[in-house]
């Protein structure tokens, strides 16, 4: 197994302090270990994948590095800084946002105010500017909308900016939550299953995005997807996990002929086909 | 100049509201001047005036918020007691001491906010109901018995804090009305609005998207119980008189009626139903023994046939519909001219 304090892909900014680390990272739920020793670098820029069996702990690593669960062990860093005693929103303005696997959008809203609400925390304006509608509201209001916009048209959703976000279709919907993401203005996005229930064509056109996205915004990005061809094709490393425990780390190539991975996907062998 | 997105300059809108408002107030005024409008109705359209900033004020942390306060008739006591109490003490002109008691009652009614608000917002879940719950009766108790205690009177307790200056009118509460309204508008078109709304949606959401929730929550608390108060000091100043016994776990729920029934996070909503449930009883007074049976086959029918309540969350925009209304009449004119040539 490769050096904990490297990233997958080191070659690529190996100058700059990676986006993330996770040294010893772990949680118990109960008598539960739902992950451990969790020992993961992603450096600047780089797409990488988190893959395994279902229940294997990849949403939980999702919610310890966004703080929606606090670590029973080990740490993480976010661009080199503790992320000890940081909250949800906190986590989100060091830098770090994250789609969900249950989409949780704000369904009620129109895909412009979801979008706006992403934006939260870069428009600057006080309650009493808002309250006497001061020229500065209206100057912000107008920018970030402009901007919500831009971010929506990556996705040629612009057109759909004043429709419910709750009456989008599924695919509609994650594209909407990766946008609301992007609008936090992250250094690192967490995608959890991006893809499910999307069809082919739509997921052929998501593999595009998420590198335009990242060449765009020189982000790193970090994906759960169970589409083996979109974990294959877009990802420059991979973390694979079973049981809460990383069993494999590396390229696509490597990960495809590591005998642990195959072990735990297919059984063991003889069990394989029981 | 800036146009909203139906075209009518922003300005111009504005003074168009204005403008139908005070010509709604000189119409009220007139009406009440030249005898049509008996004291009575006076009395009624002022205790309008109180429920519809009870109702809305409750709505922004119901409708808007997500939470479901259970105590708002003790903000609403907190205000009007302290406004009272003032307003009775202070040697000031009536001119000068009405606002002020009035933003006092605003602002006891915001602290005692703060202080169940922090505790009960900081965490996730339904804790708001029971500790609000619980904060309206201990209100309601303490401004009984509380002279017992003090050794010297205060509240007047059970005995009522009487000959408290009659300031409320008319002109001023709905101008009030106005106050509340345009706030709790413009907060909710604005990105704090839009934080406390991504609270209702989704909590873990909003704050994956970087929204400080307690802050938000609070802020949205504390400003409901701010205009609950606000609408107390409105209610001692109409009634005159305060005994604990109106501020009861009833008036509470009587104000979530109103809520419920015009539509959470509709503000419209809230002022229809308040205006219609402060009417409605003083129609049917002969029966009023059935009042609270009413409220609640009122409120089951509408939960079995419009559960979102009467206007959903359907908010009304004058605007919007001038704007229509021009468009309507622009594309007219238009077919008329191409009709001619
Ligand atoms: N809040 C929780 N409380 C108890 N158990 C949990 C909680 N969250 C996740 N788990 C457990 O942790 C394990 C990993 O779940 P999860 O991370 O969702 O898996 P997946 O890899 O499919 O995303 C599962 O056994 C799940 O039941
Ligand atoms: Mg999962």
């Amino acid at each position: 197994m490769k050096d904990i304090n490297q990233a997958i892909i080191p070659e690529r900014d190996k100058d700059k302090t990676p986006a993330i680390e996770c040294i010893g990272l772990g949680i118990d739920f109960g008598g539960l270990t739902a992950v451990d020793n969790f020992n993961f670098t992603l450096g600047r820029t780089e797409i990488a994948g988190l893959i395994g069996p279902n229940g294997a702990g990849k949403t939980t690593v999702f919610n310890l590095l966004t703080k929606v669960y606090q670590p029973t062990r080990g740490k993480m860093l976010l661009l080199g800084k503790d992320t000890k005693d940081l909250t949800i929103a906190q986590a989100n303005r060091a830098g770090i946002a994250r789609t969900f696997q249950n989409i949780r959008l704000f369904k009620d809203l129109s895909v412009m105010d979801n979008v706006l609400i992403g934006l939260h925390n870069e428009i600057r304006y006080s309650l009493a500017e808002a309250i006497i509608r001061l020229p500065s509201f209206w100057r912000a209001e107008k920018v970030a909308r402009e901007r919500a916009l831009d971010l929506l048209s990556i996705f040629d959703m612009a057109d759909m900016a004043e429709k419910q976000a709750g009456s989008l279709p599924y695919g509609a919907q994650r594209r909407l939550e990766i946008v609301r993401a992007l609008a936090t203005n992250p250094t690192l996005l967490l995608l959890d299953e991006p893809a499910a229930g999307m069809n082919p064509s739509e997921t052929g056109e998501l593999m595009e995005n998420i590198r335009k996205i990242r060449d765009m915004f020189q982000i790193s990005i970090l994906l759960i997807e169970h589409d083996m061809n979109l974990v294959m094709g877009i990802c420059e490393g991979i973390a694979v996990l079973n049981y809460g425990r990383i069993i494999a780390k590396g390229t696509p190539d490597e990960i495809k002929s590591d005998p642990n991975v195959i072990e735990a996907y297919l059984g063991k062998k003889g069990n394989a086909n029981a | 100049m800036v146009k909203n997105k139906k075209g009518i300059p922003r300005l111009l809108a504005y003074a168009i509201n204005a403008l139908l408002f005070f010509v709604f107030l000189g119409i009220l005024n007139s009406l009440i001047a030249s005898g049509i409008f008996s004291s009575y109705y006076v009395k009624i359209l002022m205790l309008i005036a109180i429920n519809i900033i009870l109702a809305v004020s409750l709505n922004l942390a119901t409708g808007f918020l997500g939470q479901l306060p259970l105590g708002h008739a003790g903000f609403m006591a907190v205000g009007a007691y302290a406004s009272a109490i003032f307003m009775k003490a202070t040697p000031l002109p009536n001119f000068v001491a009405f606002p002020i008691g009035l933003i006092l009652g605003g602002l006891v009614a915001a602290v005692f906010g703060f202080i169940i608000g922090i505790p009960a917002l900081r965490l996730r879940g339904d804790y708001l109901a029971i500790i609000t719950l619980g904060f309206g009766e201990i209100i309601r108790v303490v401004l009984l018995n509380i002279d017992s205690v003090l050794g010297f009177n205060f509240t007047y307790g059970a005995s009522s804090l009487k000959n408290i200056p009659k300031t409320t009118t008319v002109t001023n509460a709905f101008i009030c009305v106005s106050i509340v309204l345009i706030i709790i508008h413009t907060t909710i078109k604005s990105k704090h609005g839009r934080a406390v709304l991504s609270i209702r949606e989704n909590e873990i959401a909003a704050e994956s998207c970087g929204v400080n929730t307690t802050y938000y929550k609070t802020m949205a608390f504390v400003m409901s119980a701010f205009f609950a108060g606000m609408a107390g000091s409105l209610y001692a100043g109409y009634v005159g008189i305060l005994n604990p016994s109106g501020f009861a776990f009833m008036k509470s729920i009587e104000i979530l009626v109103m809520v419920v029934l015009g539509g959470m996070g509709s503000m419209i909503g809230s002022v229809i139903s308040a205006t219609a449930l402060t009417v409605l009883p003083e129609l049917l007074r002969s029966f009023s023994e059935y009042r609270m049976v009413a409220y609640s086959l009122l409120l089951i029918i509408v939960m079995i046939f419009k559960p979102s309540g009467l206007m959903g969350t359907y908010d009304f925009s004058l605007s919007r519909i001038i704007g229509k209304c021009g468009d309507k009449i622009s594309s007219h004119l238009r077919k008329g001219k191409e009709g001619r040539r």
